[in-house]
């Protein structure tokens, strides 16, 4: 037995691994439980620490958070078109750099951007009205929605005769461990500025997670892209048509949502159980001889296998 | 454990099985109690005297080696392996040859295997296993699901006879996961693991096999219904939540 043990037991390395995995694989608003489980079961604090400086960016990027600045004025979409660097985020809309803590999912403090950090007044003009529109779109359609429009490149570009791409994040999040509920909506809209083919080039991504965890577990894992274009516009045209072409595709992706749900009962679930036998009567307990007796005269009859 | 368990209600249904074996590797010290608390998917294995699939579970399994309802022969061969009284063998074998006809008739496809032994307090203990790919290239007739994959395990207690009744102490787990995936959709997955329990007394003058088949057919039916009412019911819920469907946007021109 002990030798058994010894076989198993693994490596600080490999639980790290481990812990990672789990962190990573937190569901929406959960890596906090996750990682307090975690802590007991691995009973390493080094292992732990290490893990957890490790996953919890990762986790707070994929996931889209968004943390309030300390002094209230604002908040900052925790991705990867925005980080500064490790624990630094930049705002575009208040123009500020958010210095975060991972771990906590606090933001600790913030300052002005340098120049450097920021887009020029040509880029600005085209980022700003979309930011504007955007934030209008998600305002009506996400309750509790963020969102936050960045350069991720060709931001220091003058005047008009080059390419520039931006990043559209939207991110609703609610999260009830009370009512044993958690769910978050996170689309990224990639959109490319061609200025020789004066297009715009639209790739959308979005992914929608449900957890709902009352005696027992059950998840909605539901992921779609798709691609569109536009022509290239006036800064406030192109806000315009672009944020109609995200409301578009995103008020089509929820209704196919709903209708993926409403074909539940009926469809997709009957291939795994019916709700009645084929019989569409109860199954006869109280008479199963009949099925030995069948058997019986088919063997007699010779007509069984 | 507490860990353990709290982790595993957190990670998704559909990993479970990742999420298992590294909890086992984390705590080997705990890997009893684990496997015991812990429903995993179901594995078959083909009978190589009747051709037939059975399911393996912890119930069927010793040391490394699964006994098949068809043949009560164990796989691989096993040297002094238990097997259930003759008499309850044969309970086990009508049980096995029932429970096929109720599987097909609720699931149109799928395997299932029943197992039975003795337990120490004069009664015992029967495990009911069902386990169906609903997907478009498994058994999945009407072809909408690109995976499809329920398991069903209840295991019961039947206690010792008194005064002409019986106590039967029913647990059941349902696992399961579908995915559908098309073009305008994209991807589409809702994954699940519920687990209930149930007690009856009911009198033995109709059998065992008839009690216990009628508390399991009313906790599949029970089940199914809170994964569809419910569970994903509540998921549904919270999509509406994070964006709720507007009438005025759902119409654009165009579209």
């Amino acid at each position: 037995m002990a030798a058994e043990d010894e076989e198993c037991e693994l490596n600080d390395r490999q639980k790290e691994e481990i812990a990672k995995w789990f962190l990573l694989n937190s569901p929406a608003g959960e890596i906090q439980f996750v990682a307090k489980d975690l802590r007991s079961v691995l009973n390493n604090d080094k292992v732990y620490d290490d893990a957890v400086s490790y996953a919890f960016p990762l986790y707070n990027k994929s996931h889209l958070i968004c943390l309030q600045f300390p002094n209230r004025s604002g908040d900052v979409l925790i991705t990867s078109y925005n980080e500064v660097d490790e624990n630094e985020f930049l705002d575009p809309r208040t123009a500020q750099v958010a210095t975060v803590d991972h771990v906590k999912q606090v933001c600790t403090d913030v300052r002005p951007a340098t120049d450097e950090e920021l887009p020029s007044p040509y880029i600005e003009d085209f980022r700003c009205a979309l930011d504007a529109e955007i934030a209008r779109y998600v305002g009506e359609a996400y309750p509790k929605g963020v969102c936050s429009v960045f350069c991720v490149k060709g931001k220091d570009a003058e005047l008009p005769g080059s390419d520039f791409e931006f990043v559209v994040v939207i991110s609703a999040a609610k999260i009830s461990p009370q009512n044993f509920c958690n769910g978050s909506w996170r689309s990224v809209w990639n959109i490319e500025f061609k200025d020789e083919e004066q297009v715009l080039e639209i790739r959308g991504k979005v992914q929608v997670g449900a957890h709902y965890f009352e005696e027992g577990n059950v998840q909605l894992d539901a992921k779609h892209e798709c691609k569109d274009a536009t022509i290239f516009q006036a800064p406030d045209d192109c806000a315009i048509s672009i944020t109609n072409i995200i409301r578009h595709h995103e008020t089509e992706y929820l209704a196919s949502l709903e209708a993926s749900y409403s074909n539940l009962p009926d469809t997709t679930f009957k291939d795994l159980r019916r709700k009645l036998p084929v019989t569409r009567t109860l199954f006869p307990w109280h008479n199963t001889l009949q099925f030995s007796l069948t058997k019986d005269i088919q063997k007699e009859l010779g007509i069984g296998k | 454990m507490e860990g353990a368990m709290g982790l595993l209600r957190r990670i998704d249904p559909k990993q479970t099985d990742t999420a298992l074996s590294a909890l086992l590797s984390l705590l080997p010290h705990h890997s009893s109690d684990l496997l015991s608390q812990v429903d995993q998917p179901l594995q078959v294995l083909r009978d190589a005297d009747t051709g037939k699939e059975f399911i393996l579970c912890e119930y069927n399994r010793d040391a490394d080696s699964y006994r098949s309802p068809w043949s009560n022969k164990y796989h691989p061969p096993l040297d002094d392996a238990p097997f259930p009284s003759s008499e309850l063998r044969k309970l086990e074998v009508e049980a096995n040859e029932i429970f096929a006809i109720y599987r097909d008739q609720y699931y149109e496809g799928g395997i299932s295997s029943v197992y039975m032994w003795e337990d120490d307090n004069e009664g015992f203990v029967a495990c009911f296993l069902i386990k169906k790919d609903g997907s478009k290239t498994g058994q999945g007739k009407r072809g909408y699901l690109q995976e499809g994959a329920w398991d069903a395990i209840h295991v019961i207690q039947v206690g010792p006879e008194e005064e002409g009744t019986t106590r039967y102490c029913l647990t059941s787990t349902v696992m399961l996961s579908l995915t559908t995936n098309n073009e305008s959709s994209g991807t589409f997955n809702l994954s699940g693991s519920i687990r209930r329990q149930m007690n009856m007394y009911l009198s033995v003058a109709d059998g065992h096999l008839c009690n216990m088949g009628k508390m399991i057919e009313e906790m599949e039916g029970k089940l199914r219904n809170s994964l569809d009412q419910v569970y994903f019911g509540k998921t549904k819920e919270m999509v509406c939540t994070l964006r709720p469907p507007s009438e005025v946007v759902m119409k654009l021109p165009g579209s």
